[in-house]
């Protein structure tokens, strides 16, 4: 790990000013690495009256500009609370967060509240699943994306109207000036996700984390949305984490790939990789348990049992107990001993079998 | 082919009044959820219903479980028209369509044990079967891949697939002709989707019960359908066998709508054709005139002056298998679908 130092330089190198506001330039936290974003380490624990329920268990990752990484995984996997604790959307409640994720030379699990406040929006947009409970009912569509300009750059209620009028145009709103002073109940759900995007846009932030963004929409609209993200973070060269449990988004969009498995990264790697040259038990069951628009019917090949309770994780491999090749690894060792991560040409496993017998497993079906 | 149909739909049609009144005036208005929809079932076959949020298939779905009186239009089971169906001979019929619901969350009651909801349409139906209703509950639990001692259970214990089987063991334990499955496993989690669409098969094989198979996922529809049929703002765009409709849809909504579909393969996915609809659906109180798919109609912009008029003045005659619900499918050519 690298070794953790202050070096106001390295600040100023890696996170570049925009003209319109300074942004923070004090960091609690810089490191000599130049990613843009690393997760090290990161751990989430909920205690709660039954125990404690341990839902992100050691995330490692990183990002780059420009691209766009894809977290899958089934309910309860761990995604949507890494997002939170990426946001520091768990501080203040009894989530006990633990690690590292250096974005830009700061630590977001240790930097306080108002730092964080300093960094969502501008720096940090986040687009929610559920755009209707996402927008607040009793105020306009435009005031509410204003704000986030408001509270971020200097400037005036009509500078503020103005942004947000023409971000409304940018996401594909007709008519943005009218749009401006209606009401979310106004818009349809595909408009509303739309007015999410502008939202989380309208202070161009670096880095965008979008959970879910399109479950809750048809797939018409779906795609308009996938494209419009695709393009507009090809505008402004921003980051992506897309995260969701469709292996099809994740197939369109993403540039790389983390499935995640009981608050683990159970498989990560460039998009083309995961589906073409798959490499954990998980994420191979995963894709041979879709129907697809392309395959054979017949039987489909779910993955047998359920997911592991997050109370109480198995001490060997998390998903040992549904795994149909855990006997291969010999010695009872997948039910004993966690896996490790284990990364080549970036491209990771945590499993205890080796990659031959992946390969027969994989050429078996 | 008539003979063999266990559900035949005929010219099917809800309206719903929209209420008027001192805010909003506009005298008597009606939304019009489905506006003549007909198709047929055949014995043992599963029919896919598709389409976008609000294009009324869920309310079709219910209109022939009887959940909702129909506006017009007929409905048989069996060679018996039950769309109008009233008292005895109603509670007679309940017997032989039978529904399974989205939400397995919501349609359990939480205070009311596994074995109790199962048992409970044996009991308003006043059945006692051979052997007893506990063990046929049993039974029945043991068929949906639950266990007997499942029986004492309360919802709360069980895992959202779980749930699903026990609605699927209610929905069979009065051998129904049709279940109407509305969105049986959208709220499902991939690898257990996969579970619960391998048990309806099965069921299906085991009892030749016919579905109506509701859902959003043509993915899962094309796994599981035989015919499949698409709708759009109430009414009926395309209709046809599973394996005609996917290699070659030939309505322009059906071909936006298979484009739309995100697949599990990045290769494929980039290569795939792209036809993307601008805009959202229309207001169904307020649809277009004529075509109502023509305001996104990705065809309507590339047709001639007169063209263009027929799609606004008329309406275009329902679809048929075989036959889609458009003017100019003709111009659209034997268009090669995105899907190979």
């Amino acid at each position: 790990m690298t070794q953790s130092q202050s070096s106001p330089t390295a600040v100023a190198a890696s996170a570049p000013q925009p003209d319109s506001a300074p942004k923070p330039t004090t960091a609690p936290q810089a490191t000599k690495t130049g990613a843009f974003l690393e997760v090290r380490n990161l751990s989430v624990k909920f205690p709660t009256d039954d125990g404690v329920v341990a839902a992100v268990n050691g995330m490692d990752f990183t990002l780059e500009r420009g691209q766009t990484l894809g977290i899958v995984g089934e309910s309860g996997s761990g995604k949507s609370v890494t997002s939170q604790a990426l946001m520091g959307l768990l501080k203040g409640t009894s989530a006990q967060v633990t690690g590292e994720a250096i974005f830009q030379g700061r630590d977001l699990v240790t930097l306080p509240e108002s730092g964080m406040r300093r960094l969502r929006g501008r720096n940090i947009g986040m687009i929610f699943q559920d755009p209707l409970s996402a927008l607040h009912p009793f105020y306009t569509v435009g005031h509410q994306i204003a704000e986030a300009y408001l509270v971020h750059n200097k400037a005036t209620k009509k500078q503020a109207r103005a942004a947000a009028v023409d971000m409304l145009g940018r996401v594909g709103i007709p008519s943005p000036d009218m749009r401006f002073d209606e009401y979310p109940h106004h818009f349809s759900g595909g408009m509303r996700q739309r007015a999410m995007i502008a939202m989380a846009l309208i202070c161009e932030p670096e880095l965008l984390i979008a959970d879910e963004p399109t479950t809750a929409l048809d797939v018409t609209v779906q795609a308009q949305i996938l494209d419009l993200m695709s393009e507009l973070q090809q505008e402004t060269n921003s980051a992506l984490i897309l995260i969701t449990h469709d292996l099809g988004v994740v197939a369109e969009v993403c540039d790389n790939v983390l499935v995640m498995y009981g608050g683990q990264c159970v498989e990560s790697g460039p998009v083309d990789e995961i589906f073409y040259d798959t490499r954990h038990p998980y994420t191979l069951g995963l894709l041979k348990s879709m129907p697809t628009l392309t395959t054979k019917s017949g039987r489909l090949n779910p993955i047998p049992g359920q997911p592991p309770s997050l109370l109480a994780l198995p001490q060997g491999c998390i998903f040992s107990a549904r795994c149909e090749h855990a006997a291969l690894a010999g010695d009872g060792v997948c039910a004993s001993q966690r896996p490790q991560f284990t990364s080549e040409d970036g491209h990771g496993t945590r499993c205890h079998l080796g990659l031959p017998q992946i390969l027969s497993i994989r050429n078996s079906r | 082919m008539e003979q063999h149909a266990i559900l035949q739909v005929e010219n099917l049609q809800k309206h719903f009044p929209i209420k008027s009144g001192l805010l909003a005036p506009g005298g008597k208005r009606t939304v019009k959820a489905v506006d003549g929809v007909s198709f047929s079932l055949e014995r043992g076959k599963t029919l896919g219903l598709v389409g976008e949020s609000g294009c009324g298939k869920s309310t079709t779905g219910r209109m022939i479980a009887r959940l909702m009186d129909p506006t017009a239009g007929r409905i048989m089971v069996d060679g018996v028209d039950i769309s109008q169906l009233r008292g005895k001979d109603l509670y007679h019929f309940r017997r032989k369509v039978q529904m399974i619901f989205q939400d397995p969350f919501a349609s359990l009651n939480p205070r009311q044990s596994i074995g109790t909801a199962i048992a409970a349409p044996m009991v308003a139906q006043k059945i006692t079967p051979p052997g007893g209703l506990k063990n046929r509950v049993k039974e029945l639990l043991e068929q949906v891949g639950l266990k007997a001692e499942h029986y004492n259970r309360f919802p709360h214990e069980f895992s959202g697939g779980q749930r699903q089987r026990v609605g699927i063991a209610r929905a069979i334990s009065l051998n129904p002709s049709v279940i109407v499955c509305d969105e049986p496993v959208s709220a499902l989690d991939v690898s257990v989707q996969a579970q619960v669409v391998n048990l309806l098969q099965e069921i299906q094989q085991d009892t030749g019960v016919s579905y109506i198979f509701i859902a959003h996922d043509l993915s899962v529809v094309r796994h599981i359908s035989d015919e499949v049929a698409v709708m759009y703002l109430g009414k009926m765009v395309e209709q046809g066998s599973r394996d005609e409709l996917f290699a070659g849809p030939r309505h322009p909504y059906t071909r936006a709508l298979l484009s739309a579909v995100p697949l599990p393969d990045p290769r494929q996915a980039r290569a795939q054709e792209k036809i993307r609809l601008r805009g959202d659906l229309p207001s169904p109180a307020n649809p277009p005139s004529g075509c109502v798919f023509r305001t996104r109609c990705p065809l309507f912009g590339t047709l001639g002056e007169e063209q263009r008029q027929l799609c606004i003045d008329v309406v275009p005659a329902p679809a048929v298998a075989g036959s889609p619900a458009c003017h100019h499918t003709a111009l659209a050519g034997p268009l090669a679908a995105g899907v190979q």
